[in-house]
């Protein structure tokens, strides 16, 4: 910690380069000058020169320019005088007036545990690199560990306060943002900060901030509190990953299961349709054919009973027309010649055989 | 030339009186004026341009704003033997500039007196709590459960108990150091802990527990997901076979019911009358021999038989006909 003070102390960050140069400065420097010059002689036209060169620096320091996004706090023997708004403005030379550049329409932030390149804000990134990866480390209330990264966006909204009040705002409001989202987090389970919870914790982590920033009399209002990255911490991260992987693995058994269940069901239902119709089939098949035997034989019948020897005989002797062409082996025997039979036994023993 | 040299000299001396006996005050700092290292009067605290004695006094230049102490993180044991590592900042402002400048001096000591008391309170204070007392703020808040969480896993998504709180235990240190600065003229304004983290050794045995606490959930999915799995293949085969069984017993009845049906009209029909039954047996003989007799059928027949009775002659012995055929169609 390095204590400021004189002039410069109350530079800001963005004006310590605009101030002018300190008045004793300026007056030892110029009677170092003279000490110089005297003992040389041809004074009056040297002293000319000095009071000239005076004039020269007066003039250069009596003017300055407050960019669009600022305000200048002027201070007058380190008296605060007025708040400027932007454009040329004119003060008295040789340190009298001293103003500082505020940028209090910039819309400002502070990022935790990353750091974007190139930023002009000095007070924009975490302050070292080391520092980076301790910034996000954070146990959570359920005594786990999860890394958390962070932007803060803020903006000055009280010039004097911000540069007369505490002495080191941009410090401080680090300190307590860092503090305030641990807080937060400490409060919520490791589900919640890694998934869950973030929205909570921006809100809750804001209105904290914003708390704390009003009583600390900064003079920076804190517009956002975004949460970047939140990762559990890295030997920790792939048994995480293995539960989202568990939970893909899940679905895919119980989907393949449907899968296989939904082959064979389906089908199953149609065949059960199929066979249903078919039987439907059979049972109309034979109802049909039972009432067309029916139908035939009642009409052979009535026939029939016309004459019923006659057609006896006729269908006898017709069916035997019919089958006995196709036999193969036919034998007619006598009742007196019955000595052929035994002769003939292998034969019709064979021909029982269908 | 001499006359000038001994003007300037003396205006040279002059302006030299004069700007040691003029010094500016900023808004930000209050002024003690010494006199050969002793304060005299009160410190100047209002900003503007001021007057002293010159050469004689000196100004010491005190700072009026807020400022912060960051404490160094230190490792610590908690009550419930943890080490971690604590990492604090505070605001303190100067109230009583001679006290201060008596007896500190300048900032620098000041600081180093923080980090003596607030150390050492520190210390104490984590020292009689539990790590999560620390850690937690709010005594009753009910988190938000994942909904991947089941029942059984009540103590994996739920905050662990507390008594006190973040905000009191940063009180308790609070108030044991602001009494213990006051005499240096300092007044402490607030104290927070900016840093709470396991230490170095301690992690391993933290992340052990979270990857074991994760496996966990990681092996219920994978049972989840056979279980259900298996579920669905046992409705399948369950449906299957009452799909294929509901099919057969339909199948079946509609089967018997058409037999049945078959049955009945060829019963009414042949059953009409004892002729039709006679007729019936006869012509369903006949249309029997056609798929009975094959080629290689061995028929033999009797010259008595009605078809070939005739071999014999022209007028056998022409007796009841039917039962001749009967008998004789026999093989």
């Amino acid at each position: 910690m390095t204590s400021q003070h004189g002039n410069g102390g109350q530079g800001g960050p963005w004006g310590g380069g605009g101030t002018p140069p300190d008045l004793e400065v300026l007056v030892r420097q110029g009677q170092d000058w003279l000490r110089q010059l005297l003992p040389g002689g041809g004074s009056r036209g040297l002293i000319a020169l000095a009071l000239l060169a005076l004039a020269g620096l007066g003039a250069w320091t009596a003017y300055y320019t407050v960019p669009s996004d600022s305000v200048a706090v002027v201070q007058r023997f380190g008296k605060y005088l007025k708040e400027v708004p932007p454009g040329l403005h004119f003060k008295l030379p040789l340190g009298i007036d001293a103003a500082t550049i505020v940028p209090v329409k910039r819309q400002l932030k502070q990022e935790f545990g990353f750091t974007t390149p190139g930023a002009s804000d000095p007070y924009q990134s975490p302050l070292d690199g080391n520092r980076h990866k301790r910034e996000t480390e954070m146990v959570t209330g359920d005594l786990n560990a999860a890394l958390v990264e962070w932007v803060v966006q803020y903006r000055i909204s009280d010039p004097v306060k911000f540069l007369f009040e505490v002495r080191e705002p941009s410090d401080t409001l680090r300190y307590v943002s860092e503090s305030v989202m641990r807080e937060v987090v400490g409060d919520r389970t490791v589900d919640e900060v890694i998934t869950i919870g973030r929205q909570e914790i921006e809100t809750e982590a804001l209105t904290k901030m914003q708390a704390l920033s009003t009583k600390y009399a900064m003079g920076i209002s804190i517009d956002q509190v975004q949460l970047k990255n939140i990762n559990p911490p890295e030997p920790v991260q792939e048994s995480f990953n293995e539960v989202n992987q568990a939970q893909q693995e899940k679905e895919k058994l119980i989907n393949e299961a449907r899968r296989d269940y939904n082959k064979v069901i389906p089908l199953a239902e149609g065949e059960k349709d199929q066979r249903i119709r078919e039987a439907d089939g059979y049972r109309l098949k034979r109802v049909n054919e039972a009432e067309g035997d029916v139908a035939r034989f009642s009409a052979l019948l009535a026939e029939y009973r016309k004459a019923p020897e006659v057609t006896r005989r006729r269908i006898y002797i017709e069916t035997l027309q019919d089958v006995m062409p196709g036999i193969r082996s036919k034998i007619i025997i006598d009742e007196q010649a019955r000595s052929i039979l035994p002769l003939l036994n292998l034969d019709t023993r064979k021909g029982d055989q269908p | 030339m001499n006359k000038q040299i001994v003007i300037l000299a003396v205006l040279g001396i002059a302006a030299y009186l004069l700007m040691s006996s003029i010094y500016t005050v900023s808004e930000v700092e209050q002024m003690i004026i010494t006199q050969f290292g002793k304060p005299v009067g009160q410190p100047v605290t209002s900003a503007g341009l001021k007057v002293k004695v010159p050469f004689i006094q000196e100004v010491n230049p005190i700072d009026k704003r807020v400022l912060e102490w960051d404490g160094n993180p230190s490792d610590m044991p908690t009550k419930d033997k943890l080490y971690i590592s604590v990492d604090l900042f505070a605001r303190w402002r100067i109230t009583d500039p001679l006290q201060y400048f008596l007896r500190l001096r300048d900032e620098r000591s000041a600081q180093s007196r923080l980090d003596d008391i607030l150390g050492s309170e520190t210390r104490n204070a984590v020292a009689k709590h539990e790590l999560i007392e620390i850690i937690r703020t709010t005594k009753d808040r009910v988190p938000l459960r994942d909904a991947l969480l089941t029942e059984a896993e009540r103590d994996m998504g739920s905050l662990v108990p507390i008594q006190k709180g973040r905000k009191q235990v940063e009180q308790e240190i609070f108030a044991a150091a602001a009494e213990k600065v006051q005499v240096f003229g300092i007044e402490l304004l607030d104290i927070r802990f900016k840093r709470i983290n396991y230490n170095e050794s301690v992690r391993p045995k933290i992340y052990d527990r979270m990857i074991s606490e994760r496996r966990q959930i990681a092996e219920r999915f994978l049972s989840e997901g056979n279980g259900e799995a298996a579920r669905i293949r046992g409705n399948r085969v369950r449906d299957l076979n009452k799909i294929q069984s509901e099919a057969y017993r339909q199948v079946e009845e509609i089967r018997g019911v058409a037999d049945a049906k078959a049955t009945e009209i060829y019963a009414r029909a042949y059953n009409q009358s004892p002729e039709a039954v006679a007729f019936y047996e006869f012509t369903r003989t006949m249309q029997s021999y056609k798929s009975i007799i094959a080629e290689n059928t061995t028929l033999v027949l009797s010259t008595d038989s009605d078809l070939f009775k005739f071999l014999k002659g022209m007028s056998p012995n022409g007796d009841s006909p039917s039962a001749r055929v009967a008998a004789g169609e026999r093989r």
